[in-house]
């Protein structure tokens, strides 16, 4: 492989559609649609004691409405536990409506179906919903304590207890000459996509089949999802992801409540029917992450050496439990990072409460592991009065040491063997890039001034590409064209760009040659999904194992046709030649003709190939073991996922009257192996810091004590503009190739988010010389630490 | 119950429309559901995002917060109006093509109009005052960077076609 464009920021082929106003997001779709309104619970916990619906009878435009009641066969079943696990021993699903008991302030109680948004709205507003409230439980502490339960037949609001050890964690920490033990905790954060959910069905009567438009990050999940609740066949449903404005995990989730449910009142209706979520069902009925409390103990040697670490923690998984143990048991596992533990011990608890559902966002339980592994390092370091970046440095794996398997099971079953990676040349470049060694210098000249400086550093690393499969298919038109296809979804990643740079170099044509279609089941029905920054490691590498297969098609068919050996031949823009010798060409297309003979003419190209015009009269048009058309498909399935990493630094100010938290600089290096697209790689990272900002220092769910959310809109919940993010983000790259996948890249989506919290709280730590245990922080909670710090004495201010 | 409508002119994009609009109808719905012209996104429905920001007798405004009857009679640009008539992308889109200034795409138009109407002020803004222009607008995928530098790169474009 050449490698012309692989590697290159080639500009996206995305853009000019979105930004002329062309792009189709859900919404734009099915101008005649019917819509829908859901009734939520008010109560965070309650009994559903009556619903009379009278009232709204007489609104003008009303179509339907549903109730549980209503719900026929598998869809009055509970929602699908989508990933099972042995740990997981009372795993409880939401239902599609819910069934004489809400368990959030938000789960969907009753659907409205009306000719437009406005009026299923005022039909909802007159459905009347009488409720016992029950006693709710709000937050991990809560539950933990267990005084009262979310689930009645779920003790101690426990879902799942896990534990894994290697080696000997206490006895390594017993015999420890030094040990401490830390007290953290994480809140709630949530994905927060531009759009939000969004789901259009269209029931065809007389071909008995359903074709549904979702704003998904799994067209395939949402197919099967949607074909069992329906009672429909797999073959009866296709599904379709149009543009996706932002998922970041939330949209990984399925079936949501709407999406079983806008496909059966279309079918019941006879009509397209379509659910557009607002702002405000997002925050109480989509899906949060990240709150968890943790406690830590660890031992280790004057070298600041890891000797045994013992971690116990409480992930709060909400009310339910669809996405299982995924987060905790990234958490668990890749708190590791790049440091070697010989002696482990994990103990996890997925707990219940009464609030929105706990499943991936961006990071994926990551940011809450690296930010226990990286306080506990900073703690080592100030305890035994070492460099951080030094202490870090004794613990981590060696190159040489790779792969290097930690004797833990990952989230996808298989060991925690990491791929490759180079911690140490990692390492050197972050101090280099945020000159480490002259920090102390800085900031003491800055502290000699009356300013308060802090430096932080955090290190990951992040299982990507995670199995268990995704394929490709490479199909050459007759025009010369090539149409790629890959079922997993596209949510901004520019996909159609980076998969388009490596088929054009596998093939050898131009990229506008190539068209690539994502998250269409009618295209590619097998596939699992885009998370856990898998896109470029899996689709990528079965584009590109399937457009080799099309390319020795290509080369077998001009062989012939050109008389040639096909070891002879290249393909150069479009063209297939004798090496060398442009003038022998043919293009693409003509191959594409000759590979398909054909009885039937409809145009000039197609004359070209017809029986009487192609092919030795004494063989068979199609030889055996070979298949007309010029097309290659291919699935790529790798033992394990493969391992990326990476190193923030922060420098912050901290405002010594208002405890402001201003960024002065923010420094990535970053290792995902082959860089693709690094112009669209550097936007992720960017992306990914800012949401890291934003989780660090500004984002939370407010819940009060009834299990309300406070801060149900972006007046509230405050996710950052362009005032809250670094006006520079310093990169830098390592690239170590993988050698798991074909072109050797490793995921990048999620890096820029994962070390946030940890590397923040690394910094105000160091501005203001007392440890910060909990995340994120506010400048009052900031001035409250101070005011704890040092209780002021007589003649301070006030 | 039935809906009080009243008939309203709008001129969008050059192009007028006679309507007959219930009085609830947001402006972002009657041009997107009425006019079909999807561009303009809705994110928050209450103006905090300027995912749905039009300008309205070219001012930047948002069309999640304003009734189509109460803008009866003006001129509204949404983003399929920024390019030129042969389809040639405007500055501001051509920069952000080329600074990578976005991603989902779906704040993107929100942008776009702010931007076209902050560089119609200010034809030449300062870093800070790039920044300042768009501090309004919400984007959850690029972290701004390169939002920034398109605002930037495309008053120099702006320059260059002048």
């Amino acid at each position: 492989m050449t490698g012309k464009l692989v590697g290159q920021p080639i500009r996206r082929v995305e853009d000019p559609r979105l930004l002329t106003g062309h792009g189709r997001y859900l919404d734009d779709l099915g101008f005649d649609a019917a819509e829908v309104a859901v009734v939520r619970s008010p109560y965070a916990h309650a009994r559903i004691l009556d619903i009379d619906v009278s009232a709204a009878l007489d609104v003008p435009g009303l179509l339907a409405i549903y109730t549980y009641e209503d719900l026929p066969g598998p869809l009055a079943e509970p929602l699908p536990l989508l990933i099972p696990h042995p740990a997981l021993t009372h795993g409880r699903t939401q239902y599609a409506l819910a069934r004489d008991e809400v368990n959030y302030a938000g789960e969907a109680v009753v659907l409205v179906v009306a000719e437009n948004r406005y009026l299923a709205e005022d039909a909802a507003d007159r459905i009347a919903v009488e409720y016992e409230p029950l006693p709710p439980v709000v937050g991990v502490a809560a539950a933990r304590a267990a005084e009262r339960l979310v689930h009645q037949d779920v003790p101690g609001n426990v879902a799942a207890r896990l534990a894994q050890e290697v080696g000997d964690a206490a006895a390594a920490i017993a015999a420890a000459p030094h040990r401490l033990r830390l007290d953290l905790s994480v809140e709630r954060s949530a994905s927060m996509p531009l759009e939000g959910r969004g789901v259009l069905a269209r029931w065809d009567a007389d071909a008995n089949r359903l074709r549904l438009w979702t704003s998904t990050q799994t067209s395939t999940g949402v197919r099967a999802a949607v074909a069992t609740k329906l009672g429909l066949e797999p073959g009866q449903v296709e599904v379709i992801t149009p543009d996706v404005g932002g998922g970041f995990g939330v949209k990984i989730v399925h079936p949501w409540p709407e999406e079983v449910l806008v496909p059966f009142a279309a079918r019941n209706l006879n009509r397209a029917v379509k659910f557009t979520e607002d702002r405000r069902e997002h925050f109480i009925s989509a899906a949060h992450e990240r709150g968890q409390l943790q406690q830590i103990e660890v031992g280790f040697d004057d070298d600041g050496q890891i000797l045994g670490l013992d971690v116990r923690f409480w992930h709060d998984n909400g009310a339910y439990i669809p996405y299982g143990l995924i987060v905790p048991i990234i958490t668990s596992t890749q708190l590791l990072g790049p440091y070697k533990v010989a002696n482990y011990r994990v103990v996890f608890d997925s707990l219940y409460t009464n609030t929105v559902i706990v499943t991936p966002y961006r990071g994926a339980g990551r940011p809450q592991g690296v930010y226990a592994m990286e306080r506990t390092m900073d703690a080592i370091a100030a305890e035994l009065g070492l460099d951080r970046a030094g202490v870090r440095a004794v613990n981590f794996i060696q190159p040489e040491e790779m792969p290097y398997d930690h004797g833990l099971i990952f989230q996808d079953g298989r060991p925690l063997v990491y791929d490759s990676g180079d911690y140490p040349a990692l390492l050197a470049k972050l101090k280099a890039l945020v000159d480490w060694d002259g920090w102390l210098e800085y900031q003491a000249a800055a502290r000699a001034q009356g300013r308060r400086v802090g430096l932080g550093i955090a290190c990951y690393v992040e299982g990507t590409g995670v199995g268990p499969y995704e394929g490709g298919h490479v199909l050459i038109d007759t025009s010369g064209r090539v149409k790629v296809a890959t079922g997993l979804t596209s949510q901004g990643q520019g996909h159609q760009t980076a998969f388009a740079q490596i088929v054009a170099d596998e093939l050898g044509v131009p990229l506008a040659d190539v068209e690539v279609t994502t998250g269409d089941t009618r295209r590619f029905p097998y596939a699992v999904g885009t998370f856990a920054s898998r896109a470029a490691v899996m689709s990528g590498s079965a584009i590109a194992l399937a457009a080799r297969a099309a390319k020795a098609k290509i080369l077998r068919v001009a062989a012939e046709a050109l008389e040639a050996d096909e070891g002879d031949l290249e393909i150069v823009a479009g063209q297939v030649q004798v090496k060398g010798a442009p003038a022998t060409g043919i293009g693409l297309g003509t191959v594409a003709v000759l590979a398909n003979p054909l009885r039937y003419a409809f145009d000039e190209a197609s004359k070209a190939a017809t029986q009487f015009a192609v092919g030795d009269p004494d063989a068979a048009p199609v030889p055996e073991d070979d298949e007309p058309g010029l097309e290659g498909r291919d699935y790529y399935s790798p033992i394990r996922s493969t391992f990326a990493a990476g190193m923030h630094a922060v420098v912050v100010e901290t405002d010594p009257d208002t405890a402001e938290i201003r960024v002065l600089r923010y420094c990535v290096v970053h290792d995902c192996g082959t860089l693709i697209n690094p112009m669209i790689v550097e936007g992720q990272v960017h992306g990914g810091v800012a949401q890291g900002v934003g989780g660090a220092l500004y984002e939370r769910m407010a819940y009060d004590s009834d299990g309300q959310l406070q801060n149900a809109s972006f007046m509230d919940f405050l996710m950052p503009y362009v005032s809250e993010v670094p006006a520079g983000i310093e990169i830098d790259h390592l690239q170590t190739p993988s050698p798991l996948n074909p072109l050797g890249v490793k995921g990048a989506g999620e890096a820029g988010v994962i070390p946030s919290a940890a590397v923040f709280a690394s910094a105000i730590s160091d501005a203001e010389g007392f440890p910060i245990t909990a995340m994120p922080i506010s400048p009052s909670e900031l001035f409250e630490l101070r005011r704890r710090a040092a209780p002021p004495t007589e003649g301070d201010r006030s | 119950m039935s809906e009080q409508s009243i008939e309203i002119t709008l001129t969008v994009n050059d192009i007028p429309h006679r309507l007959t609009v219930p009085v609830r109808r947001l402006l972002s719905d009657c041009l997107r559901h009425d006019l079909h012209l999807t561009g303009t996104h809705v994110g928050c429905e209450h103006g905090v995002c300027g995912a749905c920001t039009v300008l309205v007798d070219g001012r930047p405004m948002r069309s999640c917060l304003l009734l189509a009857v109460s803008v009866d009679g003006s001129a509204i640009t949404t983003v399929e109006g920024l390019a030129g008539p042969d389809g040639a992308l405007s500055p501001v889109q051509r920069a952000f093509a080329e600074c990578h200034a976005l991603q989902c795409g779906f704040c993107t138009p929100g942008f776009l109009t702010t931007i076209t109407a902050g560089l119609a002020d200010n034809p030449d803004p300062s870093p800070d005052q790039a920044r300042e222009l768009i501090g309004g607008n919400l984007c959850r995928c690029t972290g701004y960077q390169n939002i920034v530098a398109a605002v930037l790169r495309a008053a120099e474009l702006r320059r260059e076609q002048a």
